[in-house]
């Protein structure tokens, strides 16, 4: 079997200092995007267990193997769970559900609670898309705008390059700031056309940590024109799969001059997260 | 909110912008548009606790305004647009 | 008197010569990654079918998006010139003109006289250009040259969500998985990049007669969408790649 360079790490967690059972409201969010789906559940409003797992080609299954995966050795059972919302791709497709919300508003709620009040910028990098999203201080939606029409500038960009050069996704950060000196981006935004420029860059005889680093500083300045449209406002926070990216992010820090926060738990659970807390209140609201 | 709806791909930033503060949902742009790209919805699916109807670009739309939108936009002229002048709270703006 | 005209595009170098406005000789070499070798080879080629050496060629103009690598050029001329040149050339009535290449498309307009008034282009973004259906080719597994025959045998238009190649690959490949017929899905490669030309024709506004010209004109599949949506009759003339080769030479002879 050839390897699959683009096959990231799952991961799940549970809050080792809280027990469900003393809890009296129980919620969960699950967001199934197109390429990973995450299940958080919170216990009164705190972080209490989570998974993130890669979709798999069927929405309601890729749900509920998050669900189960984040429940694992807790003891917990989905009955327990007062009220689930599901966000995403493919948020109309989680069986256990009582609502629907979209990723904008799930991601801007969940920032605001997983990098505090501060944070008036996020930028999600996902697998097929990038949102800008401007919150203010309560995690409310202010401004925002998702491209999902184009590859440039999400996940599968970057995995087209990992498979070109044949380097795991995980790696292919860190390997772009292995360079002496900074070479000029590529000049293509079109993932297509970068490809193969990149193609011709390696004929070149370019070796694979500057090809790479090329391509991560022309996605982090893509990225920022897409910011700008939003207006960039301190704090600052990048959610998603690209966040774990070192060689996209400190790009992306150096080109905006701020410094991104740093993210306590995985990068890419923001929206489920957003989407619990958005059921407790919908609890609280007798919906 | 500023809901911006559109995409940047490699020919450029394609995006129309709608302040669903200014928005009264009375949907007067969805007649005025040549390509029927809006919508009016019940509630605000990016402000999920708002419950009042807003106008927005359909999601079917989304990935494609630049090349529906070209109807409004010959190349030769900017005539004005009949979405942005038909939107009396003034809260409809094109980024191109 | 003889020229030349050299266009240098994405995928390939095409040059054209002409005695006297007569075509003694043309080439098309697929670039490689060394422009230099592929105009050295297309000179070659070239000169050899012409039956001329190099220095009887009274002056050189060259266009296509690497027009500056042709440093023997004596001039360059932009896209949108040479390739209304060349069509004007080719057939009086034409109006609109249509270049579909490896990785650009332009519609332009022209006159009664022949003069360029309005044009638009698309750049920088494969989905709309030949790039498109080279990746949708590769992820239906079949060659870009069977891509176009194939699309003639469908017998329903399938819907693609996607506009972006990577992304549409990756549609592609579903809809395999859902065992939907190959040539559906051809034809909705094509309906797909159709869309996107139609767009820019409609924001320079058609007028009759239309002519098709590049490497897409020789698409099949790609034609027949293209009248479909547009509901009219389109010109392709027989050597589509050379049109705006023929125009810097005709703009290098003064004409």
């Amino acid at each position: 079997m050839p390897q699959e360079f683009w096959r990231w790490i799952e991961s799940r967690w549970t809050a080792p200092d809280k027990e469900w059972r003393s809890a009296k409201v129980i919620t969960a969010g699950v967001d199934v995007g197109s390429v990973s789906s995450q299940a958080v559940v919170m216990t009164d409003g705190e972080l209490y267990a989570y998974s993130n797992m890669r979709t798999g080609s069927d929405s309601p299954n890729s749900a509920t193997n998050a669900m189960n995966r984040a429940l694992e050795g807790t003891g917990l059972t989905l009955d327990k769970i007062q009220y689930t919302v599901g966000t995403g791709y493919g948020r109309v497709n989680v069986p256990f559900s009582q609502r629907a919300i979209t990723e904008i508003a799930c991601h801007g709620r969940g920032a605001n609670f997983l990098y505090g009040p501060t944070v008036r910028t996020v930028l999600d990098m996902g697998g097929q898309d990038c949102k800008a999203i401007h919150i203010d201080e309560k995690g409310k939606v202010t401004n925002f705008l998702m491209n999902d029409k184009c590859a440039a500038g999400t996940g599968r960009g970057m995995e087209v390059f990992a498979d070109l050069l044949g380097i795991s996704i995980n790696e292919i950060g860190d390997l772009s700031l292995k360079v002496e000196e900074e070479p000029p981006p590529v000049s293509s935004t079109c993932v297509v056309f970068a490809k193969s420029e990149a193609s011709g860059l390696l004929r070149e005889g370019w070796p694979k940590e500057k090809v790479i680093a090329a391509y991560s500083s022309a996605m982090a300045h893509r990225v920022v024109s897409l910011l700008e449209r939003i207006g960039v406002e301190p704090d600052f926070a990048i959610t998603g799969g690209i966040a774990k990216n070192v060689g996209v992010v400190s790009r992306l820090e150096k080109e905006l001059n701020i410094k991104a926060l740093t993210p306590k738990y995985d990068t890419q659970i923001a929206g489920a997260v957003g989407a619990a807390l958005f059921a407790r209140e919908l609890v609280e609201k007798g919906k | 909110m500023i809901a911006n709806f559109g995409f940047k791909d490699g020919s450029g930033e394609f995006f129309i912008s709608l302040d669903t503060d200014k928005c009264n949902g009375c949907g007067d742009c969805i007649p005025a548009c040549p390509g029927s790209i809006f919508e009016v919805r019940d509630e605000d699916p990016n402000d999920p606790f708002r419950e009042i109807p807003v106008a927005a670009v359909k999601e079917s739309e989304r990935r494609k305004i630049k090349y529906t939108c070209g109807l409004c936009k010959p190349v030769s002229d900017h005539p004005p647009l009949p979405c942005v002048g038909a939107c009396k709270a003034g809260a409809i703006a094109h980024s191109w | 008197m003889i020229t030349a005209g050299v266009d240098i595009g994405a995928k390939t170098v095409k040059m054209v010569i002409l005695k006297d406005g007569v075509n003694i000789g043309q080439a098309l070499i697929t670039a490689g990654y060394d422009v230099q070798r592929s105009l050295k080879e297309g000179w070659k080629e070239g000169l050899f079918t012409a039956g001329i050496e190099m220095n009887q060629i009274d002056r050189i103009m060259a266009t296509g998006t690497g027009k500056k690598e042709a440093t023997m050029a004596h001039d360059q001329v932009t896209e949108i010139s040479a390739a209304a040149k060349g069509s004007v050339f080719l057939d009086k009535q034409i109006r609109t003109v249509i270049d579909v290449g490896a990785e650009e498309a332009r519609v332009i307009k022209i006159n009664a006289v022949g003069r360029v008034v309005d044009f638009a282009i698309n750049e920088k973004c494969a989905a709309g250009t030949g790039a498109f259906t080279e990746a949708m080719a590769r992820a239906l597994e079949v060659t870009l040259e069977e891509l176009g025959p194939l699309s003639l045998k469908s017998t329903q238009a399938v819907a693609m969500n996607a506009q972006c190649a990577v992304f549409a690959e990756s549609e592609l490949v579903s809809l395999v998985h859902a065992k939907t017929p190959k040539a559906d899905m051809a034809r909705a490669v094509h309906d797909a990049i159709a869309d996107r030309i139609v767009s820019m024709v409609r924001r320079v506004g058609m007028e009759k007669e239309v002519l098709l010209i590049g490497g897409m004109a020789k698409n099949v599949g790609f034609v027949a969408s293209l009248k479909r949506e547009l509901e009219t009759e389109i010109f392709t003339p027989d050597q589509s790649e050379f049109v705006s080769a023929l125009g810097a030479a005709l703009i290098a002879a003064g004409k």
